[in-house]
């Protein structure tokens, strides 16, 4: 196998699925095969990421350079340990959602399938690219990718409701990221002479304590896929889309991207260590803080089941910042953690709401009465992901907590343990009453309504059922065999 | 006195900013096309006067060498003004021609009466 | 070829001249399409042999008649005019074979020679202007140029063309008439046209008359910023191009305003820019304020423009704004970005008016209201449109932000972060003007009027996605256009005082 060099693995992992973009609509007629191809190509594109994750382990950083675009920046890609682990998280997540999105999509017979199923194709290339990009101008041109390709996925449904958040969405995630993150990259340029990323930071001693925060500052709320307050409401906004799409959002791709991206530049542009110096820890700690906080009192208040789960995205999200933001190595760890455990316990918890949906119809909290009886498994599921929310053990959301938790006493970071203890409790707030009411509430009267077709209803579709137990499982898995994520977060701060 | 002598020795040039006013005012102030491209006119006269004024030497002949003269005319801006009056003839003749083309479409060649007419649609 | 070879610069000019006398001649439209073919064909060849003889080394100077500059006129190639002459010699290329449908389809069969004559008396006058050192000669080019402009405005079918190219007529000539007494109070202080000789003899006439070259600066930046469609100057180009036939539309949003740019960049930085020293005068302040109000007030005036054609008018005075705000800007990174941003603006304006003319070949209307649903009826062009919108938007990976970063960086140089901010802000505005035709061509359920259409032939189809592959190629392989206006903009920016 001469041939599968880390660096033909890497191009190919980028190949694959822009391939499958263009093979999906030849089999537009033949939705068995055309799904087929999404399948195989998830499937050899996780093998594929999986192949890299040997080399990058042993130390190898296998890179590839296309031409020279601007003055001293490249079309190009280097694979470093927290691309790896954001692709692995990416790449195998989509095996998963393929499968659910097809029994999600057949069995609410949803139009425009061959649509979908290429868009997210792109989408899952941009993130890939998102994920190896050796240079911000490489990471900002799939991060717009990624953007433009799930905007027909968001406005799926087409009506004037779909394409108004379709329209939000586009100008806040473009929006920011033209007015804010480009200007940052374009001054990051101009200040430090280069914009590929370098363990340890590029910037250090090249800009003053006020630039580096304006910088923080642009860079931190031009990622707007991060979701930090006041730009999240593309997030919410969002929800009108197809639960699976909700999945790629939420857990797969776009806001991993958005935080892959905040740690990226945090870790590999500014240098954590150059950061702790400047002393930006305080404020940064303040506005990931108050994101966490607001958005969980906000989920609180939801009723609409996909809404809660959208603003527990938003505080969860700014957790990842936050760990970023105390500053101490450990929690940086702890924050690579977290983007892998959120992924998969947040999918777990999308997954259970679309299946809700697909069998029962329900969109509300307040419905859920008594569900989990007819849905043992998604309930089950639904509650393994909420416990990882909140950070119990066994599951994975426990590890990043604790690790942030764990820098945050090292540095001294008060305010920060107190955010995390605060959070923890109204997470359990709006997550275990949900479980409460499935579980242990008895289940309506039936209504002697016609059309009150969800008093017969069961399991979803066994697809459906596959994917969030395995998801499920994975969420616990982690917890058991951080080994690998840990290994990676380690190597990315260099211990 | 001051004055008077300033503008005696360059009363050429006042005609000309005048010439240059007059032309651009008629083109902005009127609403009829064909008065438009008369301001028009006037105002690319202004600037034949603009060149041909410095070409004069004073005491100069006409640009044809001869032992005899050591001082002539500037040649120059009467070539350049020839050139000058061709494309404003040009100008003229197309725009006259848009008039007349309007004047078929619209039936009038009033600005104000056109554009309510486009309106109405 | 060894004979040719020191011609090329007369060339350049002559055959597209006689081209345009033939065509004229031949009355048949469809052999007036072949003449003006060839002649578009050829000219690629020719401004791509003199790009590649001034990168190799120096200018070219070409004595016309033999004449000895300052005496005689001068054509001067240097690498920022080459560049110049192949991007219009190229876009008339790569538009002309979609002419022969498009016009066919929109202009009486008996004035097709003459639309014809008119392309490539108006190509001559461009490239006229691109290609000579000599102050006067440049303003015959500009009228010859703008005259056959006027024609192939008023050639639209729509009698509001007629209009529109009256309008252009009187302004177009009050911007020539503007520059010519510019460049007469340069004569008359210089005694000289020739742009190398009056800059090398501005030094010392601004000593000793300092008011006449501030006034023939004046006249010069009104004159040809009326050419250009500098705001709030540009009132004259949204009907012209909305109601011009489609590809008299394409070819003067691609090539015309840059040109009139190309030479106000001349007279700046290769004329004045030795002598005068813009940071005393308000210049430098005056265009980078005109072009962001541009940028803002003409991309907020497009959102609300039904006719497409006239939104992408609007978008073209929006885009001229970069472009001005990189000579304002000034520096080596800001020029580079107006001089490339030159190309790229050519490049994508063009296909999205091809596609407009595509749209409008099939189902007769640009209104958007009419566009509903068309996407998945004509795939290959509504997808070139959607591309090529993100161009105008600048999202990376096309040839429109290596423009923005170009003008950010230079401005973070000069000026500072706000003006990053802005030029980042208006961008949005593309968004919502762009996203808006995206939304209604492939979000929304078909219209009556465009149930039959489908892509266009192949002869205006291929033009459209060879531009349309263009703003990606130029958006991620830099070297052909950004490199060269570095090239430029170096030598341009080198220069000054």
């Amino acid at each position: 196998m001469t041939w599968a060099t880390p660096e033909c693995l890497l191009i190919a992992a980028l190949i694959i699925p822009l391939a499958a973009a263009l093979l999906i609509p030849l089999f537009h007629r033949w939705p068995n095969l055309r799904e087929t191809v999404t399948l195989i190509a998830a499937v050899l594109l996780c093998l594929t990421v999986i192949a890299l994750l040997g080399p990058v382990l042993s130390g190898v950083r296998p890179q590839w350079s296309g031409v020279e675009v601007l003055p001293g920046v490249a079309f190009a890609f280097k694979l470093e340990p927290l691309g790896m682990l954001f692709a692995l998280i990416a790449s195998s997540l989509w095996i998963v959602n393929s499968i659910y999105s097809i029994g999600y999509m057949r069995a609410n017979k949803e139009p425009r399938q061959t649509t979908y199923y290429v868009c997210f194709a792109i989408a899952l290339a941009s993130t890939m690219g998102v994920a190896f990009a050796e240079n911000l101008f490489t990471l900002f041109l799939f991060y717009e990718m990624l953007t433009i390709s799930t905007y027909p996925l968001v406005t799926h449904r087409r009506d004037s409701e779909a394409m108004a958040s379709g329209r939000l969405y586009l100008i806040l995630l473009l929006g920011t990221s033209m007015v804010l993150f480009l200007p940052a990259i374009a001054a990051t340029y101009v200040l430090a002479g280069t914009i590929d990323f370098a363990p340890g930071g590029i910037l250090g001693g090249k800009a003053s304590g006020a630039t580096m925060v304006v910088l923080l500052v642009l860079y931190l709320f031009g990622i707007g896929k991060a979701a930090v307050m006041p730009f999240h409401f593309w997030l919410p906004a969002a929800m009108v889309a197809p639960t699976p799409v909700s999945a790629l959002l939420h857990a797969v791709a776009v806001v991993k991207a958005g935080v892959f991206c905040v740690v990226k530049v945090m870790v590999m542009i500014f240098g954590v260590d150059a950061l702790a110096a400047a002393g930006q820890s305080g404020w940064l700690t303040v506005v990931a803080g108050t994101t966490v906080i607001v958005a969980s009192v906000v989920a609180l208040k939801q009723d609409n089941l996909k809404r809660r789960l959208a603003y527990s995205t938003v505080s969860q999200l700014s957790y990842v910042v936050l760990g970023a933001a105390i500053l101490a190595p450990i929690s940086v760890v702890g924050a690579a953690m977290h983007i892998a455990a959120h992924a998969w316990c947040k999918i777990t918890l999308f997954f259970a709401a679309g299946s809700i949906y697909t069998a029962a119809h329900l969109t509300e909290v307040s419905q859920l009465n008594g569900i989990g009886r007819r849905m043992p498994w998604t309930m089950a599921a639904f509650a393994i992901g909420a416990l990882g929310m909140i950070g119990v053990p066994p599951t994975a959301g426990f590890l990043g907590k604790w690790f942030m938790l764990t820098g945050a006493m090292q540095t001294a970071n008060w305010l920060a343990v107190a955010i995390m203890v605060v959070s923890t409790v109204l997470n359990a707030g709006y997550f275990l009453p949900i479980v409460f009411r499935a579980f242990f509430r008895a289940p309506p009267e039936p209504t002697h309504d016609a059309h009150g077709g969800h008093e017969v209803h069961g399991e979803a579709p066994w697809p459906i059922v596959l994917a969030l137990t395995a998801t499920a499982i994975g969420a616990v898995a982690l917890f058991f065999l951080p080994q690998i994520p840990l290994a990676l977060a380690q190597m990315m701060i260099g211990r | 006195m001051q004055l008077v002598k300033t503008f005696a020795e360059h009363y050429n040039y006042v005609i000309t900013i005048f010439l240059m006013m007059a032309g651009l005012y008629i083109v902005v102030a009127r609403g009829n096309m064909v008065k438009k491209l008369i301001g028009l006119s006037i105002f690319q006269t202004s600037v034949y006067l603009l060149y041909i004024t410095p070409g004069k030497i004073i005491g100069g002949t006409a640009p044809i060498l001869d032992p005899a003269f050591t001082v002539y005319s500037n040649p120059l801006p009467h070539v350049l003004i020839l050139t000058a009056i061709v494309v404003g003839v040009a100008t003229l003749a197309l725009g006259l021609a848009l008039v007349v083309r309007i004047n078929e479409c619209y039936g009038t060649i009033e600005e104000d009466e056109i554009f309510a007419k486009d309106d109405d649609q | 070829m060894t004979a040719v070879m020191p011609h090329l610069p007369a060339l350049q000019i002559v055959v597209p001249l006689l081209g345009a006398i033939l065509a004229g001649f031949l009355r048949r439209g469809p052999t007036a399409f072949a003449v003006a073919l060839a002649v578009s064909w050829l000219m690629p060849f020719i401004a791509g042999a003199l790009l590649w003889q001034v990168l190799g080394g120096g200018s070219i100077s070409y004595r016309l008649g033999g004449w000895q500059p300052p005496y005689g006129i001068e054509y001067r190639v240097d690498v920022f005019n080459a560049f110049v002459l192949m991007l219009v010699s190229v876009i008339g290329a790569v538009t002309m074979p979609y002419a022969r449908r498009s016009v066919a389809f929109e202009i009486d069969e008996g004035r097709q020679a003459w639309f014809y004559c008119m392309y490539l008396l108006c190509l001559t006058g461009l490239l006229g202007i691109t290609i000579t050192g000599d102050a006067f000669n440049a303003f015959v080019f500009l009228e010859v140029s703008a005259l056959a402009t006027y024609v192939l405005i008023a050639a639209g079918r729509d009698r509001r063309a007629l209009l529109a190219s009256y309008q252009y007529l009187i302004m177009g000539t009050i911007g020539a008439t503007f520059y010519v007494i510019g460049v007469g109070l340069l004569w008359v202080v210089t005694g000289s046209l020739n742009f190398v000789d009056v800059s090398a003899r501005l030094a010392e006439a601004a000593t000793v008359q300092p008011r006449p070259v501030i006034t023939a600066l004046a006249f010069l930046t009104v004159g040809v910023s009326l050419k250009l469609a500098l705001f709030p100057l540009h009132s004259w180009l949204p009907n012209a191009y909305a109601y011009a036939p489609s590809f008299a539309t394409t070819f003067l949003a691609a090539t015309a305003t840059k040109v009139a740019v190309y030479l106000l960049i001349r007279l700046y930085f290769s004329v004045f820019g030795p002598t005068l020293n813009f940071q005393k005068l308000p210049v430098s302040e005056l265009i980078i304020g005109l072009s962001i109000a541009a940028m803002f007030a003409a991309s907020f005036i497009a959102i609300f423009q039904t006719n497409l054609k006239r939104m992408l008018a609007y978008s073209s005075v929006a885009q001229i704004g970069y472009i001005t705000l990189g000579i304002g800007i000034a520096n080596k990174a800001g020029l580079t970005g107006s001089i490339v941003h030159l190309a790229n603006h050519a490049v994508m304006k063009a296909a999205l008016f091809l596609a407009l003319g595509a749209v409008f070949y099939r189902i007769g209307s640009v209104k958007l209201h009419d566009l509903s649903g068309i996407g998945p009826k004509m795939p290959l062009t509504m997808a070139a449109f959607v591309v090529a919108g993100f161009g105008i938007i600048g999202t990376p990976g096309t040839v429109g932000f290596i423009s923005k970063w170009y003008l950010a960086v230079g401005a973070l140089n000069e000026v500072g972060w706000p003006l990053v901010l802005v030029i980042m802000a208006s961008s949005l505005l593309a968004v919502i003007y762009i996203g808006r035709v995206v939304e209604v061509a492939w979000f929304r359920d078909p219209s009556p009027t465009c149930i039959g259409a489908s892509d266009p032939p192949l002869s205006m189809l291929i033009p459209l996605l060879v531009l349309t592959a263009a703003t990606i190629w130029f958006g991620i392989d830099t070297q052909w256009t950004a490199g060269i206006a570095g090239k430029a903009a170096g030598m341009l920016v080198g220069g000054l005082k």
